[in-house]
């Protein structure tokens, strides 16, 4: 360690302003800061400070993500092989016991892992050069973006369409607002939506969910929902405990329930994701699902309110993409009202909307714009007190 | 007894904490005042170096009120007088010729005085400095009539102790203080108390004051967030603040007519040998405290706690206003992959670090920064050790906006740079709180005036 930190002390100052390779400081200071804590002290007020910092707070995300990902990767391969001929038809517990789990999960790992590269590759050279321009410091922010894109993207998605999508989101999404911590959506979201509105037809339909094997290709619950199927018909198809485990077909991370559920208790548990959005929103799309039930006009309405949270990304949305702190609303009361909302919508679109299969990318999305105006009226209540009391004095 | 409970806060678990309570004492004839213990004054020097000055003698002028000035606490020789950067005036050193112990003030009973009187007497001597005004927590106004008084009888800091012993050795000069504020204001004189740092049995006998019981974490002993919890300050409104060793000041020279009051600190941190509770007078070096008690040598002196505490040299000087003083180790070093670390030995207010499953632990935290500066990203995080009816980010956006307006209706009336201290702690970007909040309250000032 020692010798990499005179390494670093020696070959600063041609970072450093005057310096031959100044031009490259943001790079230098990013590594710098990834290997070394930096030595700075307080200066001003406090003069000791809490061991977090937004390095840390990413990194549990992304071991909260890392269940769902290794999950998927297995799934990738379950899926592709429940559509090779030979297998066809077959539970996905004969299929892990025939073709045998590690050769499933190394099937995924390799599909899934240039989607996890390229989408790395394209953002952060995006960042970087970002932080270079404008000489700040390189933001942790897309780490997590990094990980909850490929997670969120059909499994068969060309590689250069995601690379678009990815300098869409960074550029569009983050950069054109100033960066980390200043974004209105969600970047991650924002490369979904853009991959859905600029290619429909490789997000939407039966298409994009499996490898291609050479007998079917796999709709997802949803989309079999969406074509007016009876409920009972779909229960059979897609039996809840098998949504909840997550052997079906579906984007990367989205299908284990199970999974999702163990990266929202790694969040709820260090308190970096927000348990009030995760519960109002779950109470929210189960709320809208019942009322529809209610209605029940067409079969897609009588599904089940807790089939809807098994099946599609509505999960997997609610705990990590609805919680990101800075897209989010921020104020307690805000945060309800912003995960109820995000709920409420996500079944709106999905059940009564024919042109969107899945509403929770939309919904949070929505959300994410009407944010700050939740906000304003929370804030706005406390003002108002203040105000009030101002005036009975006087 | 009705109990205030004062929920979102923290104490911070520091090592370092005092275990001997005796009272000791310590003295030394060097002396400084330090005009920028006070926030927003405008100093002009009275005097120069090598200069023979009195015990009482004023030493400073507030320019913007010149009956407010800071007089020297002993008889003695100017000894040197340090200026900072832009020559701001940072310490008038004071040697000591003669014994500590002078009565330079006549005695005075404040029952038979008027109010004029009192506080004619408080500005001659140099102990005005002692009364803080709310908003913004500045410099008293003495053409101010203050709404209410509040007293504040302990101190919830990290490392900090119970006021209480000081209290019980200077009981008639806490009540004469006492006595001292009621004529000061038309309206209440409140004493607070904390349930764990309060005997009861000892503020029995008070008359015409208004005793409020807190109990819970730190902020809890910050004066802005008592008034908050008992009669919050609207705009056009004046409060003065003290804390209950203060009084005992006002009522030290009333009663015997000395000016230079001793002071209760506590005398913290892990970087000491030995901790303990020292009688002080105020505004002494602590050369002497420090020498040979340290542990080590690469560390950090404060006078205050750790939170809201100035950084001071190893001979520095006691403040004003601070009753206690805290080393802790410097944070000057590289930590290979800190972040990423499991962290079963740092603390942190959120549960990142696997240290949250040892909450008895006490840390000996230095000054590192543990982080880079960031934006706003994490919510809610302040609200958790904020314990008012404010959104503080909020307001802190609305200072940095300068937007005056927000900021008024978002209440920067109630609060000061020491309640956002813990906010500043636990904040994941690493944001400047306190000093946003100084900026502020600047802001307002230049504005709108006091």
């Amino acid at each position: 360690m020692k010798r990499l930190r005179r390494f670093f002390d020696q070959s600063k100052p041609h970072f450093e302003k005057g310096g031959k390779w100044y031009f490259l400081h943001s790079t230098f200071e990013a590594f710098e800061t990834f290997l070394f804590v930096p030595n700075k002290v307080t200066q001003t007020g406090s003069h000791v400070r809490d061991a977090i910092d937004l390095k840390r707070t990413m990194s549990i995300v992304i071991i909260a993500l890392i269940p769902a990902l290794l999950f998927g990767m297995l799934n990738v391969g379950v899926q592709h092989y429940a559509h090779v001929k030979q297998y066809a038809g077959l539970h996905w517990s004969d299929i892990i016991s025939q073709v045998g789990f590690w050769k499933l999960f190394w099937f995924g790992f390799l599909k899934v892992l240039p989607i996890i590269v390229v989408t790395y590759v394209v953002g952060l050279s995006i960042e970087f050069s970002m932080a270079q321009i404008k000489g700040h410091e390189v933001n942790e922010g897309f780490l997590v973006t990094g990980l909850l894109i490929p997670l969120i993207v059909p499994i068969n998605i060309p590689l250069w369409m995601l690379a678009v999508a990815v300098a869409f989101a960074v550029f569009i999404g983050k950069e054109a607002f100033g960066g980390t911590g200043m974004n209105i959506m969600n970047p991650a979201l924002l490369a979904r939506a853009f991959l859905f509105f600029a290619y429909p037809s490789h997000m939407a339909g039966d298409k994009p969910w499996v490898v291609p094997a050479d007998v079917i290709s796999g709709p997802t619950p949803l989309g079999t929902a969406a074509l007016g199927t009876e409920p009972e018909k779909i229960y059979q198809l897609y039996p809840p405990m098998d949504a909840f485990l997550g052997f079906i077909p579906g984007s990367i991370g989205e299908t284990s329930k199970l999974m999702i559920l163990i990266g929202a208790l790694i969040l709820i548990i260090t308190g970096i994701g927000s348990l009030k959005i995760m519960l109002s929103g779950i109470v929210g799309a189960l709320f809208m699902a019942w009322v529809l039930q209610l209605w029940g006009a067409n079969p897609y309405m009588h599904l089940s309110p807790w089939y809807h949270l098994l099946i599609g990304s509505f999960l997997f949305g609610i705990v990590f993409m609805a919680t990101d702190p800075v897209t989010a609303a921020q104020t307690g009361w805000g945060k309800i009202i912003y995960g109820f909302l995000i709920g409420v919508f996500t079944i709106i679109i999905r059940v009564l909307n024919p042109a969107y299969p899945e509403g929770t990318m939309l919904a949070i999305l929505l959300m994410n714009v009407f944010a700050p105006l939740i906000d304003y009226f929370v804030v706005h209540h406390n003002i108002h007190k203040r105000m009030r009391r101002t005036s009975l004095k006087a | 007894m009705e109990v205030i409970r004062i929920r979102r806060g923290k104490d911070i678990p520091l090592l370092g904490e005092v275990k001997d309570f005796s009272l000791k004492t310590h003295s030394s004839n060097f002396f400084a005042i330090q005009p920028y213990v006070l926030k927003f004054i405008k100093p002009k020097l009275l005097v120069e170096e090598g200069q023979q000055v009195k015990a009482g003698q004023p030493v400073i002028l507030h320019k913007e009120a010149e009956q407010v000035v800071l007089t020297s606490p002993v008889n003695g020789i100017v000894r040197k007088i340090v200026r900072g950067e832009k020559r701001r005036l940072e310490q008038i050193v004071i040697e000591a010729t003669d014994p500590l112990d002078q009565v330079v003030f006549p005695t005075k009973d404040p029952e038979k005085m008027k109010r004029e009187e009192i506080l004619e007497h408080l500005l001659m001597s140099g102990l005005w400095p002692l009364f803080k005004q709310r908003p913004y927590g500045v410099l008293a106004q003495p053409q101010v009539v203050p709404r209410d008084i509040f007293v504040t009888g302990f101190d919830t800091a990290p490392l900090a102790v119970s006021f209480d012993p000081f209290i019980q050795q200077n009981q008639t000069h806490f009540i004469t203080g006492l006595n001292i504020l009621k004529k000061l204001t038309n309206g209440k004189v409140f004493l607070s108390l904390h349930q764990k740092f309060n005997q009861p049995k000892l503020y029995e006998n008070l008359e015409n004051i208004e005793i409020k019981w807190f109990s819970g974490p730190h902020p809890a002993g910050n004066v802005g967030v008592q008034i908050h919890h008992i009669k919050p300050i609207n705009k056009g409104e004046y409060i003065w603040t003290l804390n209950s060793q203060d009084v005992v000041a006002l009522g030290f020279l009333f009663n015997t007519g000395k000016r230079l009051f001793q002071r209760q600190v506590a005398l913290t941190g892990s970087e000491l040998k030995n901790t303990g509770i020292y009688l002080l007078p105020a505004e002494v070096q602590i050369k002497g405290l420090i020498e040979g008690n340290l542990l080590q040598d690469n560390v950090r002196v404060i006078s205050g706690n750790v939170l809201t505490g100035s950084k001071i040299e190893k001979d520095g000087f006691l403040m004003m206003h601070d009753t206690q003083i805290t080393v802790i180790p410097e944070g000057n070093y590289y930590e290979f992959m800190g972040w990423a670390a499991p962290g079963f030995k740092k603390y942190s207010l959120s549960r990142t670090f696997f240290s949250w499953l040892t909450p008895n632990r006490k840390y000996r935290l230095d000054t590192n920064m543990h982080g880079g500066a960031r934006p706003f990203v994490v919510s809610e995080q302040y609200e958790k050790v904020f314990p008012f009816e404010i959104y503080p980010v909020y307001l802190l956006k609305a200072i940095l906006a300068n937007n005056i307006d927000m900021m008024e209706k978002l209440g920067i009336y109630e609060v000061i740079e020491e309640d956002f201290a813990l906010c500043e702690f636990a904040c994941t970007s690493k944001i400047e709180s306190q000093q946003i909040m100084r900026q502020g309250i600047e802001l307002m000032i230049k504005e709108l005036g006091y």
